[in-house]
């Protein structure tokens, strides 16, 4: 919507370039328009996810996919000012092999940004990769740990918190509450096991105790009896809450009010750190949930949060550098300036150590926010949101 | 007079000097009494969650009536002579007009979906409202109750400005960053200025020289000259034994004469006052909890305060700087607007 006979449009026409050219830096805030196209890439490897015992855990398909896709459009209602175009090029597969292949493909054209929804292993075969070299990857899926310690990357932000952020986030809470005996259920799949160390190295970071540790029994028939088999499993003398590592939703919520001491359940099921979550209400939240279910027809998970705040990253580091040049862009974003407006009530930005992007950690259940992480109280002499996750002496990254 | 002219006085310069003097002692003592008066003001305080709104009398600083509103009230706003009152209801998808008189709604204007905040064009024809969920601004016709103008704005609009000459309007997308100059004889966007993160209010000084831009997320406001259109300072805050994230700067109020500017600092519970001639934050007054916006009475003297989470409105004396006094009105009060007494019926 700019009027052609304004002021500023002999300075547009002085400083209009085409894509994939020069760096134009600005020096003042008067918006002036620099024509800037940003490809932002996007690559999936599906999950299969296994069955589920109750009907009501859905998987959406599209998950991550809506939320980039609200970050593309969220990016062009700006960029609409500033003559920055951006545009989604999507590419999904459903095995290892077929996504190194396209993976190459992608990476092989120059330096590209790019969002990857592939599993821990492959974040790191992808960011190895000799064409991955120069390109800025985005990490919007594994809450892997090792990614940002001894495996990271220096090519690969994470936009998605770290399970180690996530357990951190409750044992604040615990240890506030001096709930300090915990009781910890873990599950057999692979994801429950890595959930589960990450609680018991956060328990022991906030001083709490896991009085009883144990694995989930393999084959209960929980739905018809979980009130004879969980208060049996759960039967100990002392313990304050029970911790469950189920990320799959398989069990976890049937522990809940048949534990055998009256006692909250949290953890996968219960009073759960998240992501996103449709509850929270907070910091114009709100807006964020109305355009997205406007654009999905579905609510945002905490993958679709990821993808977004991972293209709003771009969107907002090209919009205060006018260029889409990789190398400046991700300069810009692992540096001081680089602030998101992220819903969550502060500014999200990407730690210099390990390429993380800090963000508060939610405490939800099925219908509102208990407690929002970091908890008042933690001290930190940057900022408190370093009091969630791997902080800079706790990572063994060495590479940004 | 004369006669006390004629007796104290042989000399001319005499004579005009208490002649001078004697005319002006009706005026002092009305200056005196003027300035010890308490005037009966009413603010006019949006409760956004209670669908009402408080009046409070400013001679008592007490809550005399409540009234029922549209859902989720938050923008709020006189019309030029006073007789109307606009109200913002977001949920309801309408401005409200109040008459004051009447004390009652008397009907709706079209306002687009979603209108959170709006302002009148000093020509009290037009309302600029701004429609957070769909990046647009509707210019709302108030005589024929038409929709004049949709402008496409950044993403999530919410901060309003008109400067006083009317001849632009600013609305601020709060995720697009950015303060977008509306040129009210086309309604166009000429130009548009880059602000910090999460942009939520928009201030004009009384000579239209410079705009204020509060960026809640970014902790700054941004004082950009109106000529360039540029940023010509920012402003930060710090507030010792309250942490950086939760000063937000959102409303803010500038005083006609061009000494004082005060920004409400949200979660930090403080009220900054800036000494406009310094450009130096010279003063943060503790009000309630989560202050976002405000009401200066018309001399000026006080200002009150909406403190969206404690649910009250505080009192701040001019003069002194200080918090006198906060008075609970209904849950998450956001918007205040004065009435001045000469227009309370």
């Amino acid at each position: 919507m700019i009027n052609s006979n304004n002021v500023l449009s002999t300075a547009t026409r002085l400083f209009t370039t085409t894509c994939l050219g020069l760096a134009v830096l600005s020096n003042s805030n008067l918006a002036t328009a620099v024509e800037v196209d940003v490809q932002i890439h996007y690559l999936e490897q599906t999950i299969d996810r296994p069955p589920t015992r109750s009907k009501l855990i859905v998987w959406p398909e599209d998950d991550g996919q809506q939320g980039a896709a609200l970050g593309i459009a969220d990016n062009n209602t700006t960029g609409k000012f500033l003559k920055h175009q951006y545009e989604l090029q999507k590419t999904i597969v459903d095995n290892q092999s077929d996504l190194m292949v396209e993976a190459k493909k992608i990476l092989g054209s120059g330096p590209v940004l790019l969002l990857l929804n592939v599993p821990a292993e492959s974040v790191v075969a992808i960011a190895d990769l000799p064409a991955a070299n120069d390109d800025l990857l985005f990490n919007a899926r594994s809450k892997r740990v090792s990614l940002r310690s001894e495996q990271c990357r220096s090519n690969v932000l994470h936009s998605i918190p770290s399970r180690a952020m996530l357990s951190d986030a409750l044992m604040q809470f615990f240890a506030k509450r001096r709930w300090s005996r915990l009781f910890l259920i873990e599950g057999h799949r692979a994801g429950d096991l890595l959930y589960a160390q990450a609680f018991r190295s956060s328990a022991k970071k906030f001083g709490l105790k896991i009085s009883d540790d144990k694995q989930w029994l393999e084959d209960a028939d929980i739905r018809r009896n979980a009130s004879l088999e969980v208060p049996l499993f759960t039967q100990a003398k002392k313990y304050d809450a029970v911790v469950v590592a189920d990320e799959d939703q398989d069990f976890g919520h049937y522990l809940l009010y048949n534990t055998w001491l009256p006692r909250p359940v949290a953890g996968s099921a219960g009073l759960s750190p998240v992501v996103w979550s449709p509850v929270i209400e907070q910091w114009g939240a709100l807006q964020l949930h109305s355009r997205f279910r406007k654009l999905a027809g579905r609510e945002m998970t905490g993958v679709d949060y990821a993808n977004w705040a991972a293209v709003r990253s771009i969107g907002e580091a090209v919009t205060r550098t006018n260029t889409n040049v990789v190398a400046e862009l991700s300069q810009y974003l692992i540096g001081d300036q680089f602030e998101l407006a992220g819903f969550k009530g502060h500014s999200l930005s990407y730690r210099d150590w390990n390429g993380q992007l800090r963000q508060s950690v939610p405490l939800v259940h099925a219908h509102a926010v208990a407690a929002n992480a970091p908890l008042e109280g933690y001290l930190h002499q940057l900022t408190e949101l370093d009091t969630l996750g791997l902080d800079r002496p706790e990572s063994q990254c060495s590479r940004f | 007079m004369i006669f006390f002219r004629l007796v104290f006085c042989r000399s001319v310069l005499c004579r005009l000097v208490l002649c001078r003097l004697i005319r002006s002692i009706p005026f002092s003592i009305a200056l005196l009494t003027y300035s010890t008066y308490s005037h009966a003001h009413l603010v006019y305080v949006t409760n956004e969650k209670d669908d009402t709104i408080s009046i409070i009398d400013t001679k008592t600083n007490e809550v005399i009536n409540t009234i029922e509103v549209g859902e989720r009230p938050r923008g709020i706003t006189f019309s030029k002579d006073f007789s109307k009152l606009f109200i913002c209801a977001s949920d309801s998808d309408a401005v409200q007009v109040y008459d004051v008189a009447q004390a009652k709604l008397i009907h709706d204007l079209p306002s687009g979906e979603d209108p959170e905040q709006f302002v009148l064009h000093p020509d009290n024809k037009r309302l600029y409202i701004a429609n957070e969920d769909d990046a647009i601004a509707t210019v709302v016709d108030i005589e024929s109750r038409t929709v004049v103008a949709q402008i496409e704005v950044g993403v999530e609009p919410e901060g309003m400005a008109v400067s006083h000459n009317g001849k632009w309007v600013i609305v601020t997308s709060e995720t697009s960053n950015m303060a977008h100059w509306v040129d009210t004889d086309n309604n166009e966007i000429v130009a548009n200025t880059l602000v910090d993160q999460r942009p939520r209010d928009a201030e004009f000084n009384a000579e239209d020289t410079e705009l204020w831009v509060s960026s809640e997320i970014g902790g700054t406001v941004a004082i950009i000259d109106v000529e360039s259109k540029e940023t010509r300072k920012t402003l930060s805050f710090e507030i010792k034994g309250v942490s950086a994230d939760r000063v937000q700067p959102v409303g803010m109020e500038l005083t006609k004469d061009g000494k004082l500017g005060f920004v409400a600092l949200g979660p930090a519970n403080h009220v900054a006052v800036v000494d406009r001639s310094t450009l130096e934050v010279i003063e943060y007054i503790l009000v309630g909890k989560r202050v976002w916006h405000m009401a200066l009475t018309p001399e000026e003297d006080k200002l009150y305060t909406t403190n969206g989470v404690s649910g009250d409105v505080t009192i701040i004396d001019v003069a002194s700087l200080k918090a006198e006094k906060s008075v609970k009105v209904g849950r998450y009060p956001w918007g205040a607007a004065m009435l001045p007494d000469e227009f309370v019926p």
